[in-house]
């Protein structure tokens, strides 16, 4: 039976021939994520469940990203939950300050998720792992206290929705202008339930990190999983990073697609989300010069080392703009490391950027770059809902790295072709 | 399974930073969830809602994160089912799994007003509203997920089952 991508690893995670759209199955998971946030409700299940050790101690990761370095006695209570249940289940797979990332960004990096994974994690944002060839999705922490004790979880299989991007990309456009504006297409509730397949010549030429992000945002769309299939370019990424070989699987050319949108990218510009919604989608020419308060560069979407670079690479000695406070936050120890042997950081704290640890930071208004009531930013993460970022009468700007710097030069939403 | 209470309405796309925001999330105690579930949309919420009362919304219910503390927070301040023209995908899951019923209506969302007094069955899906007895049909629950709702949540379920998954079928 002729399958989707999505449908061939759930198939072969449920031990199954085939399966189908809308068929409930039970599934084996490989690699189960939950993080500072979620993961203390997710041990309570567990613990619930009356279960002595976790179903594989190196198919787990405990990510501690949102509230660290610890901001409050609350969020350390927090991590010191998650920090003795690692030690009690010998879990493989967590880390302490300095070795700690945002949970998307390491993971890939350290070679945890492979091709033909079946990852699910307690993170709405699970769906990025999509980018290598494997399903990935969020779920709640009871669904992952139940796949700590048992391995295993029960999925309806989604159908799928074939995006096919088709031509060349301009410069300055990239992965997040791609997602912007499929966003934009779709809606906020346009794939609910429905798997999101990246295809065409545009896409597969695009990097492993331009990837990640397109992934990432799937489920902004209301989608289960976002996923690329596996090709040269994921072989490449995953050369040395893991002892698993993983699974490359590929949609059936005449495999059952519950819609097909083309969409040529040759004249798309870089794009903008206004607030409060990431479908609210615009081209940066459309806008006015819209004054920033903040620009944040960094998230589990854009906190990449590729997307350092481009923004450093822009900036060229110039300064963030008077009025504006620029927050740059590396994903990973690893990036960080990176971006100083490169001069990036250097780049970012010479133009009056503030750099901080490691962490999801001022994505989700939590933890350091809150903003104020009626300021106004311009982020390159996945989510400007109202008070999203801090207080409820501010506002969130979505945009990709590249927007980012030029804002920040600018002091208002630019295009990189202004600087 | 067999609700009265008080509607208390939202519009489309309320999403889990609306229901909860992020700030709250260095807690993971429902109860003390509660005490700022909506504060930001409706600061009222908290201090008005009663046991029992329902929350009525728009499409795409929930969307956004998965943290469970959305509707963790909305039952320990007493909702007691969630009605809405449809739901985000992991915040229905996780919605189940709590013990939180959701139903979803077409018609209701629309043609109640917050305050209505309505009783819910949950089991045939239909919403009756008090005062002018109105009656408003809602999807069949799928199967699985009743099951799950009606031993209590996913944790009772999986206990109730004893196995290492989910049942038959499934």
């Amino acid at each position: 039976m002729a399958m989707t991508i999505t449908e061939k690893i759930l198939a072969a995670h449920a031990g199954r021939e085939s399966v189908s759209p809308d068929e409930l199955i039970e599934v084996r998971v490989d690699l189960a994520l939950a993080n500072d946030i979620t993961a203390p409700m997710a041990i309570r299940v567990f613990n619930e469940l009356g279960k002595d050790a976790v179903f594989d101690r190196q198919k787990v990761a405990l990510i501690q990203d949102h509230f660290v370095p610890n901001k409050d006695i609350a969020s350390a209570q927090q991590v010191k939950l998650m920090r003795e249940f690692a030690r009690k289940h010998r879990i493989r797979h967590f880390f302490e300050l300095g070795e700690t990332g945002i949970e998307h960004v390491i993971l890939p990096e350290k070679g945890l998720v492979c091709p033909g994974d079946l990852v699910i994690g307690a993170d709405s944002h699970t769906c990025t792992y999509g980018a290598l060839g494997a399903f990935s999705a969020g779920m709640g922490s009871t669904d992952l206290g139940a796949i700590l004790a048992t391995g295993k979880t029960w999925l309806k299989v989604p159908a799928t929705i074939r995006l096919v991007y088709e031509g060349s990309l301009r410069p300055w456009v990239g992965g997040k202008d791609l997602i912007l504006y499929t966003l934009g297409l779709l809606g906020v509730e346009g794939a609910v339930y429905k798997s999101l397949e990246f295809t065409g010549d545009a896409v597969d030429r695009l990097s492993m990190s331009h990837r990640f992000t397109m992934a990432n945002m799937a489920v902004e769309a209301g989608a289960k999983n976002g996923i690329f299939a596996p090709d040269e370019t994921t072989s490449a990424y995953m050369k040395g990073r893991s002892a698993r070989p993983g699974r490359y699987f590929n949609s059936d050319p005449d495999a059952g697609y519950e819609q097909e949108i083309r969409i040529p990218v040759d004249d798309m510009e870089p794009q903008v989300a206004l607030p409060h919604s990431p479908d609210k989608v615009k081209p940066v020419s459309k806008l006015d010069a819209i004054p920033l308060d903040q620009v944040f560069l960094g998230s589990c979407t854009n906190g990449r080392l590729e997307d350092l670079r481009e923004a450093a690479g822009l900036l060229k000695g110039q300064k963030t703009a008077a009025g504006t406070r620029f927050i740059v936050i590396p994903g990973s120890p690893f990036i960080y490391k990176e971006a100083i042997k490169e001069g990036i950081i250097e780049a970012f704290l010479e133009a009056g950027a503030v750099i901080g640890p490691p962490c999801c930071g001022p994505c989700l208004g939590g933890h350091m770059g809150i903003l104020a009531e009626g300021e106004r930013a311009l982020s390159t993460s996945n989510r400007n809902f109202l008070g999203r970022m801090g207080h409820p009468k501010s506002e969130v700007y979505l945009a990709s790295p590249a927007v980012a710097a030029a804002s920040a030069v600018m002091g208002h939403i630019a295009s990189p072709d202004a600087l | 399974m067999k609700i009265e209470g008080r509607v208390w309405k939202f519009g489309d796309h309320v999403d889990t930073d609306l229901i909860i925001p992020a700030r709250y999330l260095n807690i993971s105690d429902p109860k003390e969830l509660a005490k700022s579930c909506f504060a930001d949309v409706r600061p009222e919420f908290v201090r008005e809602v009663r046991t029992g009362d329902i929350a009525v919304a728009g499409i795409n219910f929930g969307c956004g994160s998965s943290r469970e503390h959305a509707p963790w927070a909305m039952k320990a301040a007493g909702i007691a089912a969630v009605i809405a023209k449809s739901c985000a995908r992991i915040f229905y899951r996780n919605a189940f799994n709590i013990g939180l019923p959701v139903l979803e209506s077409e018609d209701a969302p629309g043609m109640l007003r917050d305050g209505a007094r309505i009783a819910v069955d949950i089991l045939r899906g239909e919403i009756r509203e008090a005062d002018t007895g109105r009656v408003f049909l809602a999807k069949p629950i799928p199967e699985f997920m009743m099951k799950i709702i009606q031993s209590g949540g996913l944790v009772s379920c999986i206990r109730a089952m004893d196995t290492h998954g989910y049942g038959n079928g499934v």
